[in-house]
């Protein structure tokens, strides 16, 4: 994009002035170099998010944007149910709830080495990925509820996870006002055999070190050490929630069209939040968030199950769980009032600062946690969320370092085959059923996630405290 | 009927988008188009040979032929997701904006197709349907994998 098209406001402010149908200027957090480098299609998207009825304050874009459905991919909107405003399937995204945990093995790197080849493989043997794989859970009709309205909780209860582990879950890893009611049975037929598999495209379960901390008080009170392993896994609420994003886009068209609302663009497709399709799609939404706490948790859980069988001392401890598609009913202050806002976060992180009320106690000195995925081979970062980040984007940041090239570019520049090669010559060991799709996975096809993370740093959303590198790489 | 590989004029292609993919099929009639974007569906999923060995039948019906690629798109998706399968051939029957879709294949094997990535759903980003001014017909859309 061209930066003139923008009044810039400070080195990594970048604001949109409302024109048009606009009702909210548009703020994008980048430095320069991002922000050239981003698609002009950020720049038409935020504006048109921003002439949605009822939204409030701005459109806030992070700094891995990308051009997304509707939304840009990085985008953040808050709407008052008060003032009209709307819910809308394409802000939160095809992968509800799709987000990232990371937990602490308390092991050093060294202690991996000896068995890091082995270690790899049983991953890849207990963690089903791609397409085409089975997981080892069925639900019946019954058990699907219980999961759609349990969560985390409800893996917890069937003895996939740690009690210990809801307090580090986003909700305490229990949606509240979720409605497997509103989900379909064609929805709740894409999962039934679905629980614990990974997926595939950029899903994926890493083993980590801790290589470079940026905060040591703030590493300190996460847990983190310098070459210390960690265990990161990214993935979403699967079938069901893909299905669900697909049948409320559809039935969100006409509830736009009755509601009066001028769509920019078909994939805005959008529901008054006080309106039956908007009331159906919360209740849908909220369920599958719990699909995908609950997905994660169960992954979680297999993984403890491979470390424990390498190291029977080892206790894999949660230090976070957080989604970067959702749609979340917040407290914000606005226009000097504090107001109940539907914040959408399409690929853009929670990010709440020290003392804020929702985190744990043992978390509420530094901040919450934020987890930025990087490429499987540049490594990924841990972030905690900064006091001004309330002010600048309701408390959002960014969740990983973006495409910087398509899936078809990438495939013409690399072969897969070579890419597993040259990263386990530099100790990453990647597991994947497809050599095509660790190419379109290629690290080169993603932006800088340092120059992501940084300026999320310099805009004041959330500030860094480690950098990790990946050591093995489960990849869908 | 179109059979991937197939070197008949009607053919379907990728085109890039940031983070997901774009398919597009073209054919002599809007029913041809529709049948090779579905192989394009396939394409994002694999190169491999796919065998006919099971048919998978689906209707869908939409207020236009733009929506209604979406709904045969996102039904071939869905038959791919709870029959654990992938289709090598289509065959479409339209009658204005109601669909008939006939889909074969088998079930998907990690080693034999070395599946790429899953398609998650059909969107509405680029979405477009309509006869090209060589009297030839388009059906593209992104696909969010």
């Amino acid at each position: 994009m061209d930066p003139a098209r923008f009044t810039r406001i400070d080195q990594t402010t970048w604001q949109i002035e409302p024109t048009g149908a606009m009702r909210v200027p548009g703020v994008i957090y980048a430095d320069e170099d991002l922000i050239r480098a981003m698609d002009d299609k950020v720049y038409e998207q935020t504006t048109n998010v921003a002439t949605l009825p009822g939204i409030v304050k701005a459109v806030y874009v992070m700094p891995d944007a990308h051009w997304g459905y509707g939304f840009p991919i990085g985008g953040v909107a808050a709407f008052d149910a008060d003032e009209g405003g709307v819910i809308s399937a394409g802000g939160v995204g095809f992968d509800v709830s799709c987000g990232v945990r990371t937990m602490l093995s308390h092991l050093k790197v060294s202690d991996i080495a000896p068995v890091q080849k082995q270690l790899a493989d049983s991953l890849y043997q207990q963690v089903p990925a791609g397409l085409g794989s089975k997981g080892a859970i069925t639900l019946d009709p019954f058990e699907m509820d219980a999961m759609l309205k349990g969560g985390a909780r409800w893996a917890i209860e069937r003895g996939w996870g740690e009690t210990r582990d809801l307090a580090r879950i986003e909700e305490r890893g229990q949606m509240a006002g979720a409605e497997p009611s509103c989900v379909s049975n064609r929805a709740k037929e894409r999962q039934r055999r679905e629980m614990g598999t990974l997926g595939s495209g950029n899903h994926y379960l890493e083993v980590q070190a801790v290589t470079e901390i940026f905060d040591e008080e703030a590493a300190a009170s996460f847990g983190l050490k310098q070459e210390e392993v960690v265990v990161t896994i990214h993935c979403g609420s699967r079938g069901l929630g893909h299905q669900i994003g697909t049948e409320y886009l559809r039935d969100m068209l006409p509830a736009a069209a009755a509601a009066g609302i001028a769509l920019p663009d078909r994939e805005l497709a959008c529901a008054p939040i006080k309106s039956e399709v908007g009331q159906r799609y919360l209740g849908a939404m909220r369920a599958a968030v719990n699909c995908a706490l609950a997905n994660r948790e169960i992954i979680g859980h297999y993984a403890r199950r491979v470390f424990v069988h390498f190291f029977p001392n080892t206790d894999l401890t949660l230090l976070f769980d957080v989604s970067h598609n959702t749609c979340k009913v917040e407290t914000h202050k606005a226009d000097g009032a504090s107001r109940q806002l539907f914040v959408h976060r399409k690929g853009a992180t929670r990010a709440f600062g020290p003392n804020h009320s929702d985190l744990p106690e043992a978390l509420r000195k530094t901040g919450q946690p934020v987890l930025i995925g990087g490429s499987m081979g540049t490594g990924s970062y841990v972030l905690a969320g900064s006091p001004s980040s309330e002010e600048k984007s309701f408390a959002s940041a960014c969740h990983g370092a973006g495409r910087a090239m398509s899936r078809h570019a990438a495939l013409r520049q690399w072969s897969g085959r070579q890419i597993v090669d040259d990263l386990a010559e530099r100790g990453i060991l990647i597991r994947s059923p497809s050599t095509r799709g660790v190419a379109e996975e290629a690290p080169g096809a993603y932006k800088d996630v340092g120059a992501v993370v940084m300026a999320a740093e310099q805009a004041g959303l959330a500030r860094r405290v480690a950098r990790l590198r990946p050591l093995i790489c489960i990849k869908g | 009927m179109p059979v991937k590989g197939d070197t008949s004029p009607n053919r379907w292609e990728h085109f890039p988008h940031d983070a997901d993919v774009g398919i597009r099929g073209r054919g002599s009639t809007l029913a041809d188009a529709f049948e090779q974007a579905a192989l394009a569906l396939t394409g994002i999923v694999t190169d491999a040979e796919i065998d006919p060995r099971t048919s998978v039948e689906v209707t869908c019906e939409a207020p236009d032929v733009e929506v209604l690629l979406v709904e045969w798109l996102n039904s071939i998706i869905y038959e791919m997701a709870v029959r654990s399968m992938i289709f090598g051939q289509f065959k479409v029957t339209l009658s204005n904006t109601r669909l008939q879709g006939s889909m074969w294949g088998e079930t998907i094997d990690q080693a034999k197709h070395l599946p790429a990535c899953e398609p998650k759903g059909a969107t509405y980003t680029a979405l477009r349907v309509a006869q090209e001014p060589d009297g030839t017909w388009s059906a593209a859309c992104i696909i969010d994998v």
